[in-house]
């Protein structure tokens, strides 16, 4: 227990965050251009940091392993960005967003942390559009905002269903402008594989270049993380192909606790996995319910004719379709949570009513709004509100301008046109609230390294809301880091440059030869992906949207000896000294294997329901997640060798500023 | 299920010549998205102990930019406003010859295979792709300036630009013009872009010619190849914008 | 200011604005040509103000020369660069599929034209050079001795077109200058960044303009041809 602290500032909790940063120390301007700071990953988290630092004056060296910092997986982010602005005058406010997000995370986050989060919000609007951000406007040339799942309010601001990149964009731009000034030294193309821990602080790391393959050594004063989720251990996921837990593991692997592993976002409204060949899976926003209403046919008879192609889901009539979410959850209907949306998904489709041929798939029907949309439409411009042509006509225009390129998206993938017929979906891994365990300066255990956005664990608590990824990772880049960091990094201002050619650098770079050496070298026949399917395969079906002991310990068994074949018989083409993409890949699924059996031993171990862990055994009695006191922690565990041996710590979660009750959405 | 011949680009790296190899492959599905057709033929020359293509990719689905084919002589392949990776296989019929090319420009030179290496794209951002503003979070409220819904939309629309290089690739002057003035635009048809304008514009076509990328003649190609459809208006805005720029000083 | 033709986008706009000039000299040229369809004395009244004006001849003519001389060189300096942009070429480009054929091959009807204004030029401009500044007869009369006996240059332009041969290489030349046209009308107004509701409205103007104006041209050669 005592190894956790996580300094949560004393006071009101209003008033914590500012106290704090008039509490902790600063680095002199002169002295920050003393300090070298690295930043692994540049999506919206390790971007803004690095920007901000660099703007601070800190030398930062920042990697990412795609070509170019803006293709980080932040980029595909759809639906918006929360802010608590009260734009839309609606009753929005610091608390209620605070509110919401604790609530949004079934009580299993920190307090504090949320707070601030919310509290910071409103600069983060103000921030990007300064930065050119071309966030939707209304005609009065004000910002436009949207309703998201979990919520009572409208304060989503989005720019159509591209909020992700433009906001990326706009890191990326802040980068390129320290860049240019010599502030930001870029490693595109660069993979990092160990943390360097000197003297119990870690001082750099290990990267790989992904052109040449060469092992490189860098030094900082401090090191951090915005390396985002692991999502991908499911395999399929929304995630990009790359994205990866291997910086976050590597940390972990040298002493940095990793929190809450199984905590993770399964998406309700993504598109069905069509067959065995499939890489990926495709998000269709959050923001689609806020117009599209979820059904399945009420009789079973209907469910086959519509399988079997014998009756089109435009055919059903309305009093034989089941409007789930609305009848479960009046309050919220369609825009409950997303935990609670992919549960009542799963629910219908196990009890046999999936509208696709694997049964796994429900409708969002957009018809409704359509019809709405045209009629408000038709009245505005003075034509026959009962002339239907004329209505859909003018009601698929307006769903068009809000959602046009999420609905191509769909239309080429899946090959129907949804302006015409519901669209069919089914949830997918899509985000992992846990991650590495960080303090309220977002600093992990091991002093001097940081993990930020995705990476960490602290905001989200079991379940996130839609929307606040965006704002977590651009509020800890630009508003939280750039502050704690200096705290810690006042001690070091007479360090000088650390050395690379220490013991410890030679160690960790022998450790990434090492590893290296046995994959490349490993006589197997199966090919990377052959084991990451299979890996994906235990997840999904042990560890994803409802687990049970059976299973976990089934997948704690079957994961452990998959990672021992994986190591007997995966087969790596090509040499190391060159662009070999398997090679990445075998490195990154590696890690993945010890991840999953950690995971399912996180999820062993709570014994109760909350957010995206849902334990099949503690539900009540109309399906809902049962929540239970004594879980009210944070699991944080260490590594001891072997994701089995793994020492579990407890983080104790107090709640004085927010009642703790039952999460009811209906 | 459809039978191909492929006809793909092979490089070992940057120094060797290269040479279009064809590979035979049976039992796709139309249903599969282009990428995953050469994850099958990956699958396929691993389990012969063969190098796998390299291709680049990441999100697979249209936005991160990252992949770049040239397919059958069109960047991201036969459709339109897609990227490759958008692409699925019922764009092909059985029997079909592909071929399967990285971007061709000086300025993006290969890397690996179909990989090409768009660093360039990057620094001509870097020489003035940005707003100086400080990210302290202290700027004036977000709603402060209202911005003509117009010309916020505008902006967006160039602001959708994911760098993906097709611009280039499907000029036939490899010209980047299209890429650059997409950036342009947006913050000039912002106010907060306004102050720089002068400076931004001549500095990002400056980097631009310094890499070695070609002129613009208007053929039009890079807006019909262009995966986001930005327009053609964004390259006479920023004509505007730098012969003003030039003609201020 | 400085260095702005050594930009990608000055080179384009001094070749934009030197196309747009020669548009207008050719709007100006067909008119004057065109009188010979229907009016004898006007054309040679005509003709001889533009050959004898000091203002024309002293100024605008060598603005002229400078501008068709400027503008091929440009066009040839801009294509060598862009050739130069892709050293490696594709396997397999289906360049048809997004663009025109005329504006891929602008340097190809250029440099037909550029060799059409030789002989162009070889047929009037080095005569008329010789009459007026060799031999020294600025009187543009068919027989400089007899004022009577008229000017010279509607006869000299009958002359020219009797040769089916000849009429036959303005007849090409001017169907690929319509080519040059199509795409450089629209493609100056892009390059000086005027691309807007105004000029996206010239678009009809500029098919006629394109088609039209050689299409003048085509038919005085052809007209005079068969009524010689």
């Amino acid at each position: 227990m005592s190894k956790l602290d996580s300094k949560i500032p004393e006071g009101p909790l209003a008033d914590k965050w500012t106290k704090h940063k008039n509490d902790i120390n600063l680095v002199n301007p002169a002295n920050k251009r003393l300090i070298d700071v690295i930043i692994v990953g540049t999506g919206l988290a390790g971007g803004s940091a690095a920007a901000t630092l660099a703007e601070l004056g800190y030398n930062v060296k920042a990697f990412c392993f795609q070509d170019s910092p803006r293709r980080a997986h932040s980029i595909a982010a759809q639906g918006g960005i929360n802010a608590a602005k009260n734009y839309q005058g609606d009753g929005d406010s610091t608390y209620r967003l605070f509110y919401d997000t604790v609530k949004g995370g079934d009580y299993r986050s920190r307090e504090a942390n949320v707070y601030r989060l919310a509290e910071v919000s409103t600069n983060i609007i103000d921030q990007c559009v300064a930065q050119g951000v071309p966030f939707a406007r209304e005609y009065g040339g004000l910002l436009d905002n949207r309703s998201f799942g979990g919520v009572l309010v409208s304060r989503t601001f989005y720019a159509k269903g591209q909020t992700g990149q433009q906001l990326l964009l706009g890191a990326y731009a802040a980068m390129n402008r320290q860049i240019g000034r010599g502030k930001i030294k870029m490693y595109t193309r660069h993979e990092m594989l160990d943390v360097v821990i000197v003297d119990g602080k870690a001082r750099g790391i290990i990267a790989r270049n992904l052109v040449t393959g060469e092992i490189e050594r860098h030094s900082a004063h401090a090191v951090v993380l915005g390396t985002g989720g692991y999502g991908n251990a499911f395999y399929l996921s929304t995630y990009a192909m790359g994205s990866n837990v291997t910086a976050a593991w590597k940390a972990h692997k040298r002493g940095a606790f990793f929190a809450n592993p199984c905590y993770t976002q399964i998406h309700p409204t993504c598109i069905p996995v069509s067959g065995d060949h499939q890489s990926k899976l495709t998000l269709m926003s959050e923001s689609l319910r806020n117009d599209g209403r979820i059904w399945v046919p009420k009789h079973k008879k209907d469910v086959e004719a519509i399988r079997n192609g014998s009756l089109k889901p435009t055919d059903l009539a309305e009093e034989d379709r089941d409007y789930y979410l609305e009848r479960r959850y009046p309050a919220f209907g369609n825009l409950v949570p997303r935990d609670v949306a992919s549960r009542a998904a799963k629910e219908r489709c196990d009890a046999g009513y999936g509208v696709n041929q694997t049964g796994e798939a429900v409708y969002l029907d957009f018809a409704s709004a359509i019809e709405r949309y045209g009629k408000e439409q038709a009245f505005v411009k003075g034509l026959n509100v009962e002339d239907k042509a004329v209505v859909t006509k003018l009601g698929k225009e307006v769903v068009e301008n809000k959602y046009g390129n999420l609905f191509q998206m769909y239309e080429k993938i899946v090959d129907q046109n949804p302006y015409e017929t519901p669209m069919m979906i089914y949830p997918a891994v899509h985000y992992t609230m846990g991650g590495l365990w960080v303090d309220y300066n977002l600093m992990t255990n091991v002093p001097g390294l940081y993990a930020i956005g995705e990476a960490n664990f602290s905001d989200h608590g079991a379940n996130r809301l839609g929307a606040s990824a965006l704002m977590q990772g651009l509020a800890d880049g630009y508003f939280v880091l750039p502050y704690t960091i200096g705290d810690y990094l006042a001690d070091d201002i007479r360090t000088g440059p650390i050395p690379t050619d220490s013991k410890e650098f030679d160690d960790a770079e022998e450790k990434v030869k090492g590893d290296i050496d046995k994959l490349i070298n490993n006589e197997g026949t199966k090919s990377v992906d052959h084991f990451h399917k299979r890996l994906g395969k235990i997840m999904w079906n042990k560890c994803g949207m409802a687990r049970n002991e059976k299973d976990l310990k089934e997948a704690i068994k079957e994961i452990a000896e998959l990672r021992e074949e994986f190591y007997k018989d995966v087969f790596v083409p090509g040499t190391e000294n060159e662009y070999n993409e398997e090679l990445a890949k075998a490195g990154r699924v590696a890690d993945f294997l010890e991840l999953g059996e950690l995971f399912a031993k996180d999820a062993l171990e709570r014994e109760e329901s909350a957010g995206g862990h849902f334990r099949d055994e503690y539900q009540t009695e109309t399906g809902e997640a049962m929540r239970r006191k004594e879980f009210q922690y944070v699991s944080a565990w260490e590594y001891k060798g072997q994701p089995s041996e793994a020492v579990h710590h407890k983080e104790t979660l107090e709640y004085e500023n927010i009642e703790v009750k039952e999460r009811s959405y209906k | 299920m459809m039978n191909l011949t492929l006809k793909i680009w092979r490089q070992k790296d940057a120094n060797d010549k290269g040479k279009i190899v064809d590979y035979p492959i049976s039992n796709i599905s139309p249903d599969m998205s282009f990428l995953e057709m050469l994850d099958v033929l990956n699958q396929e020359l691993i389990e012969k102990g063969e190098q796998p293509v390299a291709f680049d990719h990441d999100c697979r689905e249209g936005i991160c930019g990252t992949c770049s084919l040239y397919i059958n002589g069109r960047a991201h392949g036969p459709e339109t406003k897609i990227t490759a990776c958008q692409l699925h296989m019922r764009s092909f019929k059985d029997g079909d010859t592909i071929y399967i090319e990285p971007w061709r420009a000086k300025a993006f030179p290969v890397i690996k295979d179909l990989i090409v290496d768009r660093t360039s794209f990057d620094r001509i951002q870097q020489a003035g792709g940005f707003i100086s503003v400080n990210t302290s979070g202290n700027t004036q409220d977000a709603n402060a300036i209202p911005i003509e819904k117009e010309n916020a939309d505008k902006a967006f629309d160039a602001a959708t630009c994911i760098g993906c290089g097709a611009c280039v690739a499907s000029c036939k002057n490899s010209s980047a013009m299209l890429f650059v003035s997409a950036k342009v635009s947006q913050f000039a048809l912002l106010p907060q872009g306004q102050v720089e304008a002068t400076d931004r514009v001549l500095n990002m076509v400056k980097q631009m010619d310094d890499e070695g990328f070609g002129n613009c003649t208007n053929t039009g190609a890079c807006e019909v190849e262009c995966p986001k459809g930005i327009s053609l208006e964004n390259i006479a805005r920023m004509n505007r914008e730098y012969l003003a720029a030039s003609f201020k000083g | 200011m400085s260095g702005i033709l050594n930009s990608s986008i000055g080179r384009k706009f001094a070749m934009a604005l030197s196309a747009l000039f020669l548009m207008i000299f050719l709007v100006m040229h067909v008119s004057i040509n065109f009188t010979s369809v229907f009016s004898e004395e006007l054309f040679n009244e005509m003709s001889h103000f533009m050959g004898t004006n000091p203002l024309v001849q002293g100024l605008m003519q060598p603005i002229l020369i400078i501008g068709v001389i400027f503008h091929f060189v440009m066009g040839f300096i801009l294509e060598a660069k862009n050739k130069s942009s892709r050293s490696i070429k594709y396997a397999s480009n289906s360049a048809s599929d997004n663009s025109t054929w005329v504006s891929r091959n602008m340097l190809l009807t250029g440099v037909v034209v550029l060799a059409f204004l030789g002989l162009h030029m070889y047929d009037f401009w080095v005569h008329e050079m010789t009459v007026k500044y060799v031999e020294g007869d600025m009187s543009g009369l068919i027989d400089p001795n007899n004022a009577e006996s008229g000017f010279r240059y509607y006869e000299e332009l009958r002359e020219k077109f009797v040769s089916p041969v000849r009429v036959g290489i303005y007849v090409v030349a001017f169907v690929l200058l319509a080519l040059h046209l199509l795409h450089g009308f629209n493609s100056a107004f892009q390059s000086i960044g005027a691309n807007n509701k105004y000029v996206k409205s010239l678009n009809g103007f500029s098919k006629v303009y394109s088609i039209g104006i050689p299409a003048l041209f085509i038919f005085i050669a052809v007209y005079h041809h068969f009524t010689h």
